[in-house]
């Protein structure tokens, strides 16, 4: 059976942590990680990888630009 | 088998299917986290990558905390004096006819110094395109009351809420530029989740296209947040957003051309 698998790359030092793309995530797949970049800002990053489309939406609500989707069919 | 797939497989430059445009530059924008402008920016910037007119567009930025956009897009952008945006891209556009021109503004520029600009370039009908932000606030300078400002929202200068009694009623300025002859497509959309930022980018995209016809004044309005001017998270500004702006500022088109 096809089935989508997708995933994400997040610029962390560009990210501003607003959680914008985790609310926007059909799939829960990612979190504000307890880290932070040099700016200080929780970055967003992929903790449940598996369960991501690639539906692009976390891409596309991100204020910053800063996450590139990728996507494949197998 | 081939749910094995590692993440590693699947991040490859064939499989890209979304980042950002070139036509954003690489700088940090100067906005605050979760703050919509950045997402209205990198729209205009698809769009006008889509349509292949980078060299072709010029946009007039504002006063306000979008009066850096020149340093996040990668087109040719004037500047203009508080307010009078829509006037520095009426002169634009009549000379350079031939060039997309919009305007980039927020509510207290466009809202209250720029009124006159911006309703006299919306009735001669001047073919560009405005883009106003309203997040209901001066952000830039403090978080200030606008002419936007809900009845009953505190800021900085109506720490109580505003009252319409003693500081007038919220300024509607997408409706009364749809009553218009000059304009040829308003429209109120939002940038706060994926489907409307979709939605924005289909508006943007229509009103480039009818200025390529020479159609007249086309006016978006982007409901917007101001995490840091409305002191709450961005998450929570957008639900705050969605209750409280859009019941007085409701999505969806208050103009569209007859055809
Ligand atoms: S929406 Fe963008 S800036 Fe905000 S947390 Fe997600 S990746 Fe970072
Ligand atoms: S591409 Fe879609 S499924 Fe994948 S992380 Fe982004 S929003 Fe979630």
């Amino acid at each position: 059976m096809a089935k989508v698998r997708g995933a994400i790359v997040v610029d962390i030092e560009k990210c501003k942590g607003c959680g914008v793309c985790v609310v926007a995530c059909p799939a829960s797949v990612i979190e504000l990680s307890p880290n932070v970049n040099s700016k200080g800002y929780h970055y967003a990053e992929p903790v449940n990888h598996d369960a991501c489309t690639g539906c692009t939406n976390c891409a596309v609500v991100c204020p910053d630009g800063v996450i590139s989707v990728y996507r494949i069919k197998n | 088998m081939a749910d094995n797939i590692s993440i590693e497989e699947i991040i490859k430059p064939e499989n890209l299917v979304y980042a950002k445009t070139g036509v954003m530059t690489d700088n940090i924008t100067s906005y605050c986290p979760g703050c919509g402008h950045g997402t209205t920016h990198r729209i205009i910037a698809e769009i006008i990558e889509e349509m292949g007119i980078q060299s072709e567009t010029i946009g007039v930025a504002p006063v306000g905390c979008s009066v850096l956009m020149y340093n996040f897009m990668d087109i040719d952008i004037q500047q203009a004096a508080h307010g009078r945006a829509p006037a520095v891209a009426t002169a634009i556009k009549r000379l350079l006819p031939e060039k997309f021109v919009f305007t980039y503004q927020g509510d207290g520029d466009l809202a209250a110094i720029g009124t006159a600009e911006t309703i006299h370039a919306c009735n001669r009908g001047e073919n560009i395109l405005i883009v106003f932000i309203n997040n209901g606030i001066y952000g830039m300078t403090g978080g200030q009351m606008a002419p936007t400002t809900l009845e009953g929202m505190k800021s900085s200068t109506s720490p109580y809420g505003r009252d319409v009694a003693m500081m007038g009623n919220p300024l509607k300025m997408t409706d009364i530029v749809a009553t218009l002859p000059g304009t040829y497509y308003v429209t109120r959309q939002s940038v706060h989740k994926p489907g409307n930022v979709r939605k924005s980018k289909k508006a943007i995209r229509k009103a480039l296209e009818y200025q390529k016809l020479n159609k007249g004044t086309c006016f978006i309005e982007i409901v917007s947040n101001c995490p840091s001017g409305w002191k709450m998270e961005p998450v929570e500004s957008n639900e705050w957003m969605e209750k409280n702006m859009f019941p007085f500022y409701p999505l969806g088109d208050l103009k569209v051309p007859a055809e």
